[in-house]
């Protein structure tokens, strides 16, 4: 019994010792931000790297998705003589759901892998040590402009992938499935409101900060060579993930006293 | 070689470190001379890395003060720690040279990260220091495509750069074969005596000691066991240090 509550104490105080160096990855990375040390070309190339490159991924992931959403809530809102209503249905959740969290754990899978794989690989093989003896922060170096890359493109990202979600679901919709394309396009529009756009992009933002920093810590402390780069890499886009998934729920239930859902007027 | 009144430039006060259980290092006093280079000498695993690495605050101490050119670095932390760094260059075992980067940009880094925009400017210290370490023509080559001996030159190429006025060396000819050992064993002589650059230098390689070394310390169970001079070492009566110079092992069980 003392054993059971030795391992999970144990791992309780692991748990807040992670979230204790996170915090202070975050806090080390904003004080450099507002310090201004922001090596711009090297941003740049991560939004090359982050943004740019995972455009491919995010675009099929939200065109099938909203296709194969768009026809299963046809098949459903059929009997019930709804099919007008599908289009609302799908926008309004990719918006809200779909389109942040999708996005997000495609670029946990892509970007974040990458991150922790590199600093990894850097801090294994003394790199990171070389930038601290040539007085070179490596937050300031590695982190800073990964942040600031993903915060850039994560809003992007997701706006990529519900509209071409919603385009996608409009097309399986009206070509396939013979609903009428201007009360699709109509209703869409009608009751999309301004705030679900606003929670899309607000929760790609916050998604795209738990991507950077969990992963960009999982390199920073990578130890024991190729395979606690491996295990770091792959521990970055598990926690990622899951931190995605959870956090969705708890913005999805306070982001709706900001932005509450449904047609008002 | 030895000036009449040299002053510290490093001092090391009862340095103390630990992983886990293992203490690596047990109360090390050690001083670097201005201008001198010193050589670090003892066993594998013997902490002698470890040691270098508290030098520009790598590594926090468990406890001791470390001086460096008159200040006291051990309770600085990692941003106050980089005009100590800019002082104080180091060359890293393998090299550890950016891989993302050519052998040209590995170079340039430091003048780049601290502020030079000149592009012409930056061409001619890089040049001069490629040549220094002679290493012209291999600018465009990526670190994986160089040998041990090449890397570790681009690597004390990228240090000297910025014109430190002191450089850690860890094991800078350990793995390479004598000619290359001695060419660059000539370089740090040459840094010295040209640059005045104090130096310390981490190995265990003895032919490399006489040729460069004004003293010599021996790190022998986390501590100092020897610290002298040349003819110090050469006519000390410790039979550990005996052993590590004339390399004598013994068989327990004989």
């Amino acid at each position: 019994m003392t054993a059971f509550f030795n391992y999970f104490g144990e791992g309780f105080l692991h748990f807040l010792a992670y979230l204790g160096e996170l915090v202070e990855l975050v806090w080390e990375t904003l004080g450099s931000i507002f310090r201004g040390r922001i090596r711009w070309s090297l941003t740049l190339h991560q939004i090359l790297e982050i943004g740019f490159r995972s455009q491919m991924v995010v675009i099929v992931t939200g065109a099938f998705t909203g296709a194969v959403f768009a026809a299963q809530i046809f098949f459903q809102f059929r009997s019930l003589g709804m099919e007008s209503a599908v289009g609302p249905v799908v926008a309004v959740a990719l918006f809200r759901e779909l389109g942040p969290v999708l996005t997000g754990l495609m670029v946990a899978g892509r970007v974040g892998a990458a991150m922790s794989a590199e600093i990894g690989t850097m801090n294994v093989t003394q790199q990171i040590a070389a930038l601290r003896a040539l007085a070179v922060h490596p937050v300031d170096y590695l982190v800073v402009p990964r942040t600031l890359a993903m915060m850039i493109s994560m809003p992007l990202l997701v706006a990529e992938c519900v509209f071409c979600g919603i385009f996608a679901g409009y097309f399986a919709a009206v070509r396939f499935l013979g609903v009428t394309g201007s009360y699709y396009m109509v209703n869409t529009l009608k009751f999309t409101q301004m705030q679900d756009i606003f929670m899309a992009l607000y929760k790609g933002v916050v998604f795209g900060f738990l991507i950077v920093f969990i992963s960009c810590h999982q390199g920073l402390h990578a130890k024991d060579g190729a395979v606690g780069v491996g295990k770091g890499t792959t521990e970055a886009v598990v926690v990622s993930s899951l931190a995605i998934l959870i956090s969705n729920f708890f913005l999805t239930m306070t982001l709706n006293i900001i932005f509450p859902a449904g047609h008002h007027g | 070689m030895v000036e009449a009144s040299p002053k510290p430039f490093i001092e090391v006060r009862n340095l103390r470190q630990q992983f886990g259980s293992q203490e690596i290092l047990r109360g090390v006093n050690l001083t670097v001379f201005k201008g001198e280079t010193l050589v670090l000498l003892g066993r594998s695993g013997g902490g002698k890395s470890v040691f270098l690495r508290h030098l520009i605050g790598l590594i926090k101490p468990v406890s001791g003060e470390i001086f460096v050119d008159g200040e006291e670095i051990t309770h600085l932390n990692e941003r106050q720690l980089e005009p100590i760094r800019i002082k104080v260059g180091m060359l890293f075992q393998d090299g550890a040279l950016f891989d993302s980067m050519d052998v040209y940009d590995n170079v340039a880094f430091p003048l780049r990260e601290h502020g030079q925009t000149d592009e012409k400017k930056i061409q001619d210290d890089v040049m001069h220091a490629l040549e220094l370490v002679n290493m012209l023509g291999h600018e465009t080559k990526m670190p994986v495509n160089l040998s041990g001996g090449m890397r570790k030159r681009v690597a004390l190429a990228r240090a000297i750069i910025n014109h430190p006025a002191c450089i850690l060396y860890d094991e800078p000819t350990a793995g390479l074969d004598p000619i290359v050992s001695d060419s660059i064993n000539r370089l740090i002589r040459r840094l010295q005596r040209q640059l005045h650059m104090t130096s310390i230098v981490v190995t265990h390689d003895m032919t490399s000691t006489y040729h460069i070394a004004d003293r010599v310390a021996l790190l022998h169970e986390g501590k100092e066991r020897f610290y002298g001079t040349l003819d110090d070492l050469k006519n000390s009566t410790d039979t550990v240090v005996q052993d590590f110079v004339l390399g004598r092992s013994y068989d327990k069980a004989e």
